[in-house]
């Protein structure tokens, strides 16, 4: 690699300080460090240092997400052709389905890294590795037949105002993947609701008595007969968005993050605890049928398990002690199964009840903290 | 005895490079003293270039406390007044005659001295500036009433020397010095021990002092984790700090009424080809201890240990308070995909390398920071190392935003930037952690006086 480093040094001088291409310092500096990692020793402090960095935190993050995106690949080819009432073989599906994502991926990558680099270089900061997990999982919480043009729109919201305005990566208050989604659930509401989204192709038409339907639009309408089977849901073999129908892929996703320690177990296992409490609590009062469905059922029905393994985990946006993770989880996990239950409107709650706990995480730090310092003065006049 | 204080958050980083337990003469005539070794003091210098020293001469006083004396080390001659940036004082160079002809300050037995007698030798003789404070590091203020006095007798950090070794067959120095100190408070005198390593009877059969047991993984040694066990400071509060090395050198103080600042350095690190501890005076010059001893790789000299230690050139010297010079590799060097790669033989507290497979293995390790700087994106790390009943990752957020009311209820007089080292060698964001808790304890230190 001896050539790409001479390489690099050559053309570094142009891409600093009163080099020629001054203006990409940033995108070039991503570039190089990508490659590379750089040579800068420790200068203040500890000598030494852990090998971790950013870059290795994001991709394991990264590496957690493939399995959820292969089986969404396949899936939206399946289901296309599901559709369309033919069983071809698996390359035709895989091919339809790259056909759909890979450009999702492609848009939601250029446009949010696009914005993150004119950004790093306005404020003459680094880029931060903060998007390449971002850009993944806006395409996976789209539905496979979003328009190319709305991932677009959607990214660089996320990165310019949910992102950038609050000081960048590590400084925003929601979950900007998160926030692509439901800019574009309240920005374009007509499209992105009803049950021809959700699968490739469908808007255009399908064989007849195939209705698209996901099975959170048949929890919601009543019709609890319709759900597709406990096996169907766990293996993913239903309509959704690309990334969240496969819970095996999912879990999967979820060993390596608490294997490697990247994602918090404690937010996900609280966030279990919490749905399936509420679901039981609904269970008891079994009013209407959606609140006799088991917690089995609920918890793999939509994108619960997703939220709370990939976007409830967000170290940035989620509550920041231990503590106040426990009680972040936990009502992530509650609030999801209880907007999906009662608002009409909308048939998942995950994302909105993760928005909501995003802005309320820092209160519940703050009361974690209070304690302490509580503690503390009372040592202090105890004396 | 039988109570042992657990300490479960922490780590042991494993390196190459432990010294030897022999312990060699130096031979130098090259020392120095280093004004800035001691945080808060300004110095007014006493000597110039070419005056003759003995052993105990004073050579500067702080400008604001003209009491507190830095005395030399050994005898002599100033060789050189280095100044740097602004006229600094850096270093007070000093050639040593070899005679060790010191001044006499008079022995005594400190129990039947009275308070102010023992703090007047010592602040006469130098070894006063042996005695440190929490909250802030700095030397003690004895005018203060210490609520109680620490001592830390076990080194937990990378490739620490052992004390045991060091104090061995001075049984008599150290409980003498231990007497001083017995008297300098009205609270009590704690000497903290390993429950697993410390077998030493001059720690274990110390007189005078309430002997504490802790057993647990770094920083355990530090002695801002067992104050914060036996005795938290609160607002207003000071205790004292003192090392064993240094305890040894009160003790010298009363038994022959001469200045002792012998200390023995553990020579350590990958880089060194023959580890070993040294024996010489305080402020020895790093030349004559790597001298033909070291790796033709590019190096990093370190006086201290690699998480707390300061850096030093090849013609520097050993600081005051340190024990132990650090040789590792420079890591100056660009890696081909190495954040992506699995990465082998790294380090790292993170289950993201295969590091944490191989809990025993010995690291030969770099000054390489493995990455950029990042906001703060990771949380919860910092808590894994960190065994204080502190937020650390709100606390530091604290001192950068400057807010010195959240600091201080936040326990930032319970903490020394020591304390922080482990959290910023795992820190993922590699932000200078160390740095920034110096210049929060700095903003109240400057806002309380």
């Amino acid at each position: 690699m001896k050539f790409l480093r001479d390489f690099l040094d050559k053309q570094k001088p142009q891409f600093q300080k009163g080099g020629k291409f001054e203006k990409f310092h940033s995108t070039f500096d991503a570039f190089e460090t990508f490659l590379f990692v750089p040579d800068t020793t420790t200068q203040s402090g500890a000598h030494i240092r852990d090998a971790i960095d950013l870059k290795r935190t994001m991709s394991v993050v990264i590496v957690a997400l493939i399995p959820a995106l292969l089986f969404g690949i396949w899936n939206t080819g399946y289901q296309h052709f599901l559709s369309q009432g033919q069983h071809p073989g698996f390359w035709p599906i895989i091919g339809y389905g790259l056909l759909k994502v890979l450009p999702i991926i492609v848009v939601s990558y250029v446009f949010g890294l696009g914005a993150e680099f004119v950004f790093a270089q306005i404020r003459g900061h680094e880029v931060n590795e903060g998007y390449l997990v971002s850009g993944m999982l806006i395409p996976l919480v789209m539905p496979a037949d979003i328009p190319l043009w709305m991932v677009a729109i959607a990214s660089l919201f996320a990165v310019i105002i949910g992102k950038e305005t609050f000081g960048g990566t590590g400084m925003n208050v929601f979950n900007p993947a998160l926030l692509a989604r439901a800019f574009i659930f309240f920005a374009y509401p007509a499209k992105i609701t009803g049950d021809t989204v959700w699968i490739g192709g469908l808007s255009k038409g399908a064989v007849d008595g195939f209705s698209g339907a996901t099975p959170l639009s048949y929890a919601a309408n009543g019709l609890v007969e319709k759900l597709p089977s406990l096996t169907d849901l766990f293996y993913g073999f239903i309509p959704g968005s690309i990334g969240e129908t496969s819970k095996l892929a999912i879990l999967i996703g979820a060993v390596i993050l608490i294997a490697t320690g990247i994602g918090s177990w404690r937010i996900m296992l609280s966030g279990l605890i919490g749905g399936i409490t509420m679901t039981l609590i609904f269970n008891a009062f079994a009013a209407n049928v959606y609140m006799t469905i088991d917690p089995l059922t609920q918890l793999m029905m939509g994108s619960f398990l997703f939220g709370l393994v990939f976007m409830a985990t967000d170290p940035v946006t989620a509550a920041q002690t231990t503590t106040g993770k426990y009680i972040y989880g936990f009502l992530v996990g509650m609030l999801a199964i209880m907007i999906r239950v009662f608002n009409p409107a909308y048939p998942e709650g995950t994302m909105l009840a993760i928005l909501l706990m995003n802005a309320l995480a820092p209160l519940i730090d703050h009361y974690v903290v209070e304690a302490n310092i509580k503690k503390r003065m009372k040592r202090a006049v105890a004396k | 005895m039988s109570n042992v204080i657990r300490i479960k958050k922490g780590l042991n980083i494993n390196l190459v490079g432990e010294a030897e337990k022999t312990i060699k003469e130096l031979s130098t005539d090259q020392f120095a003293i280093k004004p800035t070794d001691f945080i808060g003091v300004f110095p007014r210098l006493l000597v110039k270039e070419g005056d003759e020293l003995k052993v105990g001469s004073p050579i500067f006083a702080d400008k604001q406390r003209s009491e507190l004396l830095f005395t030399s080390p050994v005898s002599g001659r100033v060789t050189e007044v280095r100044r740097g940036a602004k006229r600094v004082l850096l270093e007070i160079r000093i050639e040593s005659d070899g005679k060790g002809e010191a001044l006499d300050f008079g022995a005594a037995d400190p129990l039947k001295l009275d308070r102010e007698a023992i703090i007047a030798k010592m602040l006469q003789s130098g070894v006063w500036p042996v005695v440190r404070q929490r909250p802030y590091s700095v030397i003690a203020k004895p005018t203060d009433k210490p609520k109680a006095i620490f001592i830390s007798t076990f080194d937990t950090s990378p490739l620490a020397p052992d004390n045991d070794l060091i104090v061995h067959g001075h049984d008599k120095a150290f409980q003498t010095g231990l007497d001083a100190l017995s008297r300098l408070t009205d609270g009590k005198v704690h000497l903290n021990i390993d429950a697993n390593a410390t077998e030493s009877k001059v720690f274990t059969g110390s007189k005078n002092v309430q002997i504490n047991r802790f057993a647990g993984p770094h920083p355990t040694g530090n002695v801002g984790v067992q104050i914060s066990r036996l005795d938290p400071i609160n607002k207003g509060e000071v205790v004292w700090y003192v090392g064993p090395q240094e305890v040894l050198s009160i003790g010298q103080l009363f038994l022959t009424g001469k200045y002792d600042a012998t200390r023995i350095i553990a020579l350590t690190g990958s880089e060194v080809l023959y580890p070993a501890y040294y024996k010489t005076f305080t402020g020895a010059k790093l030349n004559s201890f790597v001298a033909k001893n070291t790796s033709e790789a590019p190096k990093r000299f370190i006086s201290g240990n690699v998480l707390t230690g300061t850096r030093i050139e090849a013609d520097g010297y050993v600081s005051f308070y340190h024990h132990q010079i650090t040789v590792i590799k420079e890591g100056n060097y660009h890696e081909f995909l190495g954040w992506a790669l699995p990465g082998f033989g790294k380090f790292s507290i993170s289950r993201t390398f295969p590091s944490f497979l191989f809990k025993n293995r010995k690291y030969r390790l770099d000054t390489n920071l493995h990455g950029g700087h990042r906001a703060m994106v990771m949380t919860g790390q910092y808590e894994k190392v960190f065994p204080f009943d502190i937020y650390p990752m709100q606390l530091i957020k604290a001192i950068i935003t400057e807010n010195i009311d959240l600091m201080e209820q936040l326990g930032i007089y319970e903490v020394d930037d020591e304390d922080f080292a482990l959290c910023e060698v795992i820190d993922t964001s590699k932000t200078n952690i160390q740095e920034i808790v110096r210049q929060g304890l700095d903003m109240l230190r400057k806002e309380m006086s």
